[in-house]
């Protein structure tokens, strides 16, 4: 057995930086490359482009990284581990299967495909079977939006990862595999950790909740002595060294910019908590009061003591669904008075709203460069500001609505308050809503099934 | 104006955050610079006072969690969104600033623990004349 398995993170979100991914199969040793691409609208549109096209489906993106990585895919044995398989990972292998071709692979790719989260086919099929599929948010079942449903997933945990591995694969393609599964799953190979070792398998999940957003536990987006975070635009991103009884070095690549500190660490492990003792997974639920940093010199913060708990018997269920239109318009007011001229421009464009008569479920005015993201703790904003922008969005099920509404802010430069600029980009663009329905689905409704491509 | 025998400190200045969301509720994690300094967030974070803080600016309530071990106190803002995700119409639809609002805070510190912590002062200085 190996007594240090390194994973590497090379995408926090799909659109993250494009070069991450070869930088850190090049920057050193490495055995595997975990790469996240699923927020949690993604599987939406990624469902509405699978409709248009049936090969199309999954992050695009995946296989330009897989361009970047496959010498050192084929030449060092690095593992490449993805949700990038979206909405439709079969296709996603194919795809990659033929960037392996073009590259030279000579059959040395053995692609692992992880299917079984997706529920759209079966969501009538549960739901008549008892699975009311319940809003966790909001009390309310499925039925309340059932013909407005885009797509349905459960979110996968390791197990299916870690069966791909051990039947070969250097290429793991999973749907919607929880972010943190990608870097547990290898972990579990490597070190064969049983299905509950819970205390192992909550270090690897929150080994994964570290480098799951990438860049981000390694300087960047760091508020902790910002100033100080060295040469950002050449950021390492994480790399986790992990033994096999749990412990684990996060770090990154020797020379590369950013910072991994007992800080940088911290922030990334609050981010998006919920109820820290109990921090839910398909394999695990982790306990993060139990976490122990410490500095292992430059770069390095040894994590280790934690603790986990078994696993519920649900999954978690993230369902899209059409929930109507919205448009943002924005514009610039200039110095003296900027904040006043904006506030009358906003009382102008609402008077006129009301006349036409428009139905909105939401109007929402913000200030931005007064109040914005701060609200009333910004307090009262200076009359020397040199600008604001009004930033003005409306909301509803009426999609005739949300169009007119477009057409009411460009009107304003002429007809309203003076001073004002910045509507060059033309009329605001109509947007229809996907809204998110997290739902919990008993687990032994979801079989997750693995094939092996080589 | 700060009550006799006390000094005001700026959360900004003895503590780090990070904030982001899950559907309506943004999380802000709040860290403490020095390891001594998390019992005075303990005790002066409460759950009350953090809610009156973003009064105006959530709808929901707010929940608490505390992590010792990383120095940090987890906060729940309930309603913090305008509906979270994709149909929030906030610049800051995923709370990724929340973080920042709640370091606006300003503490009340006994001049006398704030001597013994160190505590860097509102009106610049530290208590301790470091």
């Amino acid at each position: 057995m190996k007594q240090v398995v390194r994973v590497a993170a090379g995408q926090g979100f799909w659109g993250d930086w494009l070069e991450a991914p070869r930088r850190q199969v090049e920057g050193g040793p490495v055995d595997y490359l975990m790469l996240d691409y699923l927020a949690e609208v993604t599987m939406s549109i990624l469902q509405k482009q699978k409709e248009r096209d049936p090969k199309m489906g999954y992050a695009r993106d995946f296989l330009g990284a897989m361009q970047g990585v496959l010498p050192a895919v084929l030449e060092r044995g690095v593992k490449v581990i993805a949700n990038a398989g979206g909405v439709n990972p079969r296709a996603c292998a194919e795809a990659t299967r033929e960037v392996g071709a073009a590259g030279g692979a000579n059959g040395r790719l053995t692609i692992g495909v992880v299917t079984g989260d997706d529920l759209l086919p079966r969501l009538d099929e549960l739901i008549e079977a008892g699975h009311p599929l319940v809003n966790m948010e909001t009390g309310q079942p499925l039925s309340a939006v059932r013909d407005r449903v885009l797509s349905a997933n459960a979110y996968i945990g390791s197990t299916p990862i870690v069966e791909a591995l051990a039947r070969g694969a250097n290429v793991v393609i999973t749907g919607r595999s929880t972010d943190t599964a990608l870097t547990m799953a290898p972990l579990r190979h490597e070190f064969g950790w049983g299905a509950t070792d819970w205390d192992k398998l909550a270090a690897g999940i929150i080994a994964g909740h570290i480098i799951e957003c990438g860049a981000q536990c390694s300087g960047g987006n760091c508020l902790y002595d910002w100033r100080s975070i060295p040469h950002l635009a050449d950021v390492g991103f994480p790399i986790v060294e992990a033994s096999p009884d749990g412990s684990f070095v996060v770090t990154k690549h020797p020379g590369t910019g950013g910072r991994v500190s007992r800080q940088t660490v911290a922030e990334q492990l609050v981010y998006e908590m919920g109820d820290p003792h109990a921090y839910i997974t398909p394999d695990v639920v982790a306990d993060f009061t139990t976490i122990r940093l410490e500095d292992a010199g430059e770069d390095r913060v040894r994590v280790h003591g934690i603790r986990g708990a078994a696993a519920t018997d649900k999954l978690k269920v993230s369902i899209a669904y059409r929930a109507g239109f919205k448009a943002v318009g924005t514009l610039v007011y200039s110095w003296p008075e900027a904040f006043d001229k904006a506030r009358v421009a906003d009382a102008v464009l609402r008077e006129r709203l009301d006349r036409l008569g428009l139905r909105f479920d939401r109007v929402l005015t913000e200030f931005v460069g007064a109040n914005a993201t701060h609200g009333p703790l910004a307090g009262p904003p200076s009359p020397d500001l040199p600008e604001v922008t009004l930033r003005f969005g409306v909301r509803s099920g009426d999609r005739a609505a949300v169009e007119r509404f477009t057409r009411e802010i460009a009107p304003l430069v002429l007809t309203g308050p003076p001073s004002v600029t910045g509507f060059a980009g033309g009329r605001p663009k109509v947007e229809e809503i996907v809204a998110y329905w997290p739902a919990l689905v008993d687990k032994a409704v979801v079989q997750t099934k693995v094939e092996v491509l080589s | 104006m700060s009550a006799a025998g006390t000094v005001r400190v700026r959360l900004l200045d003895v503590a780090h955050a990070r904030s982001g969301d899950k559907g309506d509720t943004a999380n802000v994690g709040v860290i403490a610079l020095r390891p001594e300094w998390y019992p005075l967030l303990e005790r002066e974070l409460t759950r009350d006072r953090v809610a009156a803080h973003f009064r105006g600016l959530i709808t929901g309530g707010v929940d608490r969690f505390e992590l010792p071990n990383l120095g940090a106190l987890n906060f729940l803002l309930h309603g913090a969104l305008d509906g979270g995700g994709t149909l929030s119409l906030k610049t800051d639809a995923q709370g990724k600033v929340f973080s920042t609002a709640l370091l606006r805070m300003v503490l009340d510190v006994d001049a006398a623990e704030a001597r013994r912590l160190g505590l860097p002062l509102a009106s610049g200085g530290a208590a301790a004349g470091r």
